[in-house]
């Protein structure tokens, strides 16, 4: 296996990945009978509708509650029954609700199987940028906790900012979130695994192209791509 | 015979001095004990330091606070209220911002007598290494910046040291309380409603049902009337704000 450094030549030549449908549905997938998960605002939250059948995953929020269920039919709204962006929610059979502090003992003990979260940036060890744009307004919520505490961090985003740039870098320039806390990161165009503070690409969207993937990585890794995820 | 339960929110609230520090409950506008910091507002107090996960997206409890420029300092994770973060660019308000698990822990520390704590939470961010503008002067500079924490190796990861939280009264909204002060509360909106209730040394509850005492079965009880001094009615409505309107200096 050798390295390969993303040459981020900003190539034009088009390369069309997956929906942010299709992203949530590919990490959906990985998700296993019996995890249990938090889910943060954008892609994320269009995780649970991919949740393979028989598979059952409980989902966490921080404002304490496990066994998030979808959202309520109008009129059935409880406003003493949110989720963790504040909207009205409903619980599923076998849900629990906990206080703010054991919400996150949950979340810092170890107690969460994943966190899946969105990003600014990814680097190639693993530190999350995700919280905060210098100049915009800093809040943090629940994110410095569920990437220290949970046992898994798989970041789910789009592979190049809205300028077109790698958010996969070798160093964050946004404030970080965590340091070495990435162990996934799911894109339009690739699935990236972490461990020891290496990155590997292990899959390439159906279509997408190892070339395409380097061309729009800034960081150093290495290929480890399965026979069944080759590029079509 | 101890009957914590207070027929006039405004008499009892009276205890509360400007530049006060408040610890209160909710996550938005669930759980939050709006009928508290609405008498705080209409007894004029100020220069309070409001230590809440966060403000909520209107001019309603803590934004009413807000908007009458009740608030001298936020102690928070999520502000959310853009007419806040206004406030705080133009040095009229400080930020301390916590990551929501801290935030929570600390204020559990603070009411159950452990002054601090190491948490991997933030280490090796701008929320612990002492970078974090806590305050800006009119002109638009830093004015201060939250400190710097203290940081230890535990099993080779980084951990940062916070202290918990004592303040000075707080503030919660339970669904059902006796008149003994047990407290229960209803699905989310129990949120940081019992750690506000542990942090605060003195400690009022709105409670939408005042029961008698034994209604609540000793095991359904969430926070127990020991961390509890006063018992009151929350009311129905709050005002709602349509703009920032601070008052004169």
């Amino acid at each position: 296996m050798t390295e390969t450094i993303g040459t981020q030549t900003g190539s034009t030549r088009a390369v069309r990945g997956l929906s942010r449908e299709g992203i949530a549905e590919r990490l959906a997938r990985d998700l296993r009978d019996g995890f249990v998960v938090n889910l943060g605002v954008g892609i994320p939250l269009l995780i649970p509708r991919f949740i393979p059948v028989g598979a059952e995953v409980i989902l966490h929020a921080e404002n304490g509650v496990l066994g998030l269920g979808p959202a309520p039919p109008p009129g059935s709204e409880d406003p003493d029954l949110t989720d963790a962006g504040k909207q009205p929610a409903t619980l599923v059979s076998g849900a629990a609700i906990v206080d703010s502090a054991m919400s996150f003992a949950i979340v810092r003990g170890g107690h969460l199987d994943v966190s899946v979260l969105g990003a600014l940036q990814v680097s190639r060890h693993g530190d999350l940028a995700n919280w905060y744009v210098p100049g915009k307004n800093p809040a943090v919520g629940g994110a410095m906790d569920l990437v220290a505490g949970a046992r898994e961090v798989w970041v789910v985003m789009e592979h190049l900012d809205r300028d077109g740039r790698p958010k996969i870098v070798e160093e964050c320039t946004f404030p970080l979130t965590g340091r070495r806390v990435v162990t996934r990161v799911y894109t339009d165009l690739a699935v990236f695994h972490l461990a020891d503070g290496r990155l590997r690409l292990t899959e390439c969207a159906p279509g997408v192209s190892p070339e395409a993937v380097r061309e729009r990585t800034a960081a150093r890794y290495t290929e480890d791509l399965g026979p069944a995820s080759s590029p079509v | 015979m101890i009957d914590k339960f207070r027929e006039d929110a405004l008499s009892v609230l009276e205890a509360v001095p400007s530049g006060a520090s408040l610890a209160v409950g909710g996550f938005g506008s669930s759980g939050r004990p709006d009928t508290l910091l609405d008498a705080l507002c209409d007894l004029g107090r100020r220069d309070l330091h409001l230590i809440v996960n966060n403000v909520g997206s209107d001019f309603t409890g803590v934004g009413r606070m807000l908007a009458e420029g009740r608030i001298r300092r936020l102690t928070a994770s999520f502000p959310v209220l853009p007419e806040f973060y206004d406030e705080y660019f133009a040095g009229k308000v400080e930020l301390e911002l916590i990551p929501q698990g801290t935030l929570a822990e600390r204020l559990r520390a603070g009411g159950s007598g452990i002054p601090a704590f190491y948490t991997p939470s933030g280490a090796g961010t701008m929320l612990s290494d002492g970078t974090f503008p806590l305050g800006y002067s009119a002109d638009g500079t830093v004015a201060d910046r939250m400190p710097e924490r203290e940081t230890r190796d535990f099993g080779g990861r980084q951990h940062v040291l916070e202290y918990g939280i004592v303040a000075d009264f707080g503030l919660v909204r339970a669904h059902q309380g006796d008149r003994k002060g047990n407290l229960r509360f209803h699905l989310s909106a129990r949120n940081f409603n019992p750690l506000a209730g542990m942090s605060g040394r003195r400690v009022f509850a709105e409670v939408q049902h005042l029961l008698e005492p034994d209604e609540l079965h000793p095991d359904d009880i969430h926070l127990p009337g020991v961390f509890v001094d006063d018992v009151l009615l929350a009311s129905g409505t709050s005002p709602k704000q349509p703009t920032i309107a601070r008052f004169a200096p």
